[in-house]
């Protein structure tokens, strides 16, 4: 229906103005340099001088961002470390978040309805809050130590530590898990497990072939809705990691905020979006499946 | 009919509800702690609640906070309405293929990337970091979420009652107001909470956006962490808490509800 | 024998009220509708039969406004209604989901489209006190449609259709979602509202029995293209096509050069013993149905013969697998033309 499509144009113009564009803006600049000027980037587009603006604008970009990025040892730490902890993170995520969402759904309607809401309240729940609610039981003097000395165990000194990334990034992103696994489950025809038993199956072994690849789907949309912003994540390894704890995210934020070195910011967001760009692409054909 | 939970089944839930909630229902339990030290109990008290009502920056962070979310949420849904539209009853157009990957990109896109992006648009069009370049930041991404939300219900949605309506004599738009809107007005109202829910949380996008005389609630509350734990913060976050779980409490009972008697 | 001639496409006498004229419509590389001619005359019953997929819905929503013909034109009162949007159009249509707002009740459902009209509210009032007694559905006012039953919310589909005085109404598949005995009261009954209103009726289904029970004419479709047009028992007893024979009930068609010869299953006797130009054969099925008995029979050759036994006296004694004769008198069988 042709109709619609004026209904789309005020959104399509939205977010071509502040989606679209702003990558334009962060990949042209990751090519300038740094000087000490507000914006503190050079070069910058002079159009007032025509085409010869342009020119002069084009011949000054280059890639001395990224040459200088890659010489620099503690900026591939960033992004290996990056991965890892992506990576770890999520398998926890899986371990815990598959037998979570698979129990929820075992649950009679009513039940369901209940647990489900428990779910989605930490969820709507302020991350920072949550985050924050960590370093008070990880702190040295903090509750989990206090426990550990009650049986004369420990302490244990977490906060600061790589331990304390991972535990915040499971903690965090436990309801991004659950909820895409639990909604395939749900909708899962119970039929489906009496025909597979009927056909010979134990519950286990129908578990394993009819419930569980079955689930696939929101397996993947939990993993890579978990993954992709783990990646990039800044506030978790900032409060709960040790200043050796190097990840992409808090490194763009410390090159912005404390050095004001905006071209090698741009330079990490367009390596961290180069990385992340298969699975957002993959995660964004999951979605438009999804719900078409 | 269900299997009943197993004992597995019992304890996964009870682990993972436990391992979700135990730390928030410490740092509520913490708020009423008279002991200005976090860590060590020293009787009930809500002296830190009358501080956070004394404390006129966190005052001000959450007038920011509140006008700042319900602006963008409302700008969000709206945008996110006829987004959804388009999404869902257009076939092909061109364009298309562009439209719904900037939809979904941002729902997955760091959060740095973003509040960095937006940045250097406000920048370059030379428009002072504040209050409205922080609306205008939160409407852009929250507008993501609430197309989604509203998408997944305008599919479920049966478009022979709207073709039912222009068939008793509706325009288009007026068959969409009358008959469509009420009918996914939940979905709306779901996409304007999570949107406003977002907007109130979020701390990288603001602190990249925002200006001076525009510093939201998370803004506030993360330079007070970075100082060290604190019980005022306690009980700005158990203040939020509350708030939001209410909130969403209230909307799945009326959703149970409307299960049971169905 | 009984030659088939070509089918008037208007019917007798009346100035038609719709016409469509050459009308084709494409959906990508599919022709949904083919070059269909068709007349209905108002105060008519009209059915467009076909299987699914045949064009018989699109054709429908062609003249409901949810779609424009890519050829051809569409007449309504003799005037040419393209571009008209639907809510432009003195038509309405009764949704095979029947379409009530979920959010309305009975009564604000009915009066929908008249509110839309801008009718006061006295005469609205009136109106869907009307349309409730002409449905039979009196009292049901406040109910909300999650509240009904499926054969009421039919009702109030067909109420709230009605309601707008429709020069056409339009049925897409109006009983397909009701039980069996429920469908055959409902087309007896959807008949005699259709009668004491007098208005023009159009109805698409796949159901042939529903279309020869309501309709004065039917249109049999297939593949976007008008099979036959006719009484229900012109083209039952003689279809211009083996298309319109097999899809009509249930043919036996015997080859003869180019033209095949059909003979309904009631037209045919069946012997246990020899009869004189009796065919042969061996039972293979006997089905029973209380006021008759269906018969499978084959014949030497393998051909496969379909005989229906009106059951006024005891029945054959036969069982699968005697040997029988089956034969028709030659006035019964009817030439296809192709």
């Amino acid at each position: 229906m042709k109709r619609s499509w004026p209904a789309g144009a005020a959104p399509f113009a939205w977010l071509l103005v502040f989606f679209a564009l702003p990558f334009f803006l962060v990949a042209k600049l990751s090519l300038s340099h740094a000087v000490l000027a507000i914006p503190p980037y050079a070069p910058r587009l002079d159009l007032s001088r025509g085409a010869a603006g342009l020119i002069g604008f084009v011949r000054e970009l280059n890639f001395a961002t990224y040459t200088r990025l890659a010489a620099d040892r503690l900026y591939l730490l960033a992004y290996l470390s990056s991965l890892k902890f992506a990576a770890i993170g999520t398998a926890i995520l899986l371990a815990i978040g598959y037998p979570m969402a698979y129990g929820m759904s075992r649950y009679g309607a009513f039940a369901r309805q209940t647990l489900l809401i428990a779910v989605i309240v930490p969820f709507w729940t302020s991350f920072l809050i949550r985050i924050y609610a960590w370093i008070a039981i990880l702190n040295p003097t903090g509750l989990l130590n206090q426990v550990l000395a009650a049986f004369h165990l420990g302490p244990l000194n977490l906060l600061n530590s790589q331990t304390a990334v991972i535990i915040g990034l499971v903690y965090a992103y436990l309801p991004f898990m659950v909820l895409p696994i639990y909604a395939v489950l749900d909708r899962q025809d119970e039929s489906l497990i009496e025909a597979a038993q009927d056909l010979g199956c134990t519950p286990t072994q129908a578990f394993w072939r009819v419930t569980f690849p079955l689930s696939w789907p929101g397996v993947a949309a939990g993993a890579l809705l978990c993954f992709i912003p783990m990646v990039g994540e800044f506030v978790i390894p900032d409060l709960l990691g040790g200043s050796d704890t190097l990840m992409l995210g808090r490194t763009l934020w410390t090159e912005f905020f404390a050095d004001r070195d905006w071209p090698a910011a741009c330079a990490v967001a367009v390596v961290l979006l180069g990385t992340l760009a298969v699975p957002i692409a993959l995660f964004q054909r999951q979605q438009a499946k999804v719900l078409s | 009919m269900r299997s009943g939970p197993s004992a597995f089944n019992r304890i996964s839930v009870c682990l993972g509800l436990g391992f979700l909630y135990a730390p928030i229902v410490l740092l509520v339990v913490y708020s009423f702690n008279a002991s200005r030290l976090v860590t060590v109990w020293g009787g009930f008290s809500i002296r830190w609640y009358a501080a956070v009502l004394e404390d006129s920056q966190i005052l001000d962070a959450i007038w920011v906070t509140l006008r700042v979310g319900l602006i963008s949420a409302t700008v969000a849904t709206g945008l996110g309405i006829l987004a959804a539209v388009a999404l869902a009853r257009s076939g092909k157009f061109r364009g298309r293929t562009l439209f719904s990957a900037m939809i979904y990109a941002p729902l997955a896109m760091p959060e740095v990337i973003l509040g960095l992006s937006l940045l250097l648009l406000f920048v370059a069009m030379g428009i002072p970091r504040g209050f409205w370049t922080v609306t205008l930041s939160h409407a852009t991404v929250t507008l993501c979420y609430a197309t989604v939300v509203i998408q997944a219900r305008l599919a479920r949605f049966d478009i022979s009652l709207e073709e039912a309506a222009r068939d008793l004599g509706c325009p288009p738009l007026s068959a969409f107001l009358k008959v469509t809107l009420p009918n996914i007005a939940p979905a709306v109202a779901a996409a304007w909470m999570l949107a406003f829910t977002l907007s109130l949380d979020d701390l990288v996008i603001a602190s990249f956006t925002s200006g001076p005389g525009a510093t939201t609630l998370p803004m506030r509350l993360y330079s007070q962490i970075r100082l060290g734990v604190n019980p005022e913060i306690n009980a700005v976050s158990t203040l939020l808490i509350a708030v939001v779980s209410a909130g969403v409490v209230a909307a799945g009972l009326i959703q149970r509800r409307r299960l049971k008697s169905a | 024998m009984v030659s088939c001639i070509d089918w008037p496409v208007s019917s007798a006498g009346a100035t038609p009220l719709v016409r469509f004229e050459d009308v084709s419509k494409r959906f990508g590389a599919l022709t949904a509708v083919d070059g269909v001619n068709l007349e209905i005359a108002p105060g008519e019953f009209f059915a467009l039969l076909g299987p699914s997929g045949c064009g018989k819905t699109t054709l429908m929503r062609l003249l409901a406004g949810f779609a424009e013909p890519d050829e051809g034109r569409i007449l309504l009162n003799g005037e040419d209604i393209a571009g008209l949007p639907p809510h432009r159009r003195p038509s309405s249509m009764m949704f095979q989901t029947y379409a009530l707002f979920p959010h309305l009740n009975v009564e604000k459902n009915i009066s929908f489209g008249l509110k839309q009209r801008g009718w006061n509210k006295d005469r609205a009032s009136a109106r869907v006190e009307e349309m409730l007694r002409v449905v039979r559905l009196e009292g049901l006012n406040l109910r909300r449609p999650d509240q009904l039953s499926g054969g009421q919310k039919q009702r109030v589909a067909l109420a709230r259709a009605l309601a707008v005085q429709p020069k056409i109404l339009l049925l897409d598949e109006p009983l397909a979602a009701l039980d069996r005995k429920l469908r055959e009261e409902t087309q007896l009954e959807l008949k005699a509202i259709q009668r004491t209103l007098g208005v023009t009726f159009l109805i698409v289904t796949h159901d042939q029995d529903e279309a020869m029970v309501v309709s004065d004419r039917i249109a049999v479709m297939n593949e976007g293209k008008i099979a036959q047009i006719g009484a229900p028992h012109e083209v039952y007893e003689q279809p211009a096509s083996r298309f319109v024979a097999e899809f009509l009930g249930e043919a036996n068609l015997f080859p003869d050069g180019a033209h095949w010869h059909l003979v309904r299953p009631e037209k045919m006797t069946l012997s246990a013993t020899a009869t004189p130009g009796g065919m042969a054969g061996e039972v293979m099925e006997i089905a029973y149905f209380g006021d008759r008995t269906r018969y499978v029979v084959k014949r030497p050759h393998g051909q496969v013969l379909r005989i229906s036994r009106v059951n006024l006296g005891p029945p054959l004694s036969l069982e699968v697998g005697d040997a029988v004769w089956a034969s028709f008198a030659p006035d019964s069988a009817v030439t296809l033309a192709s």
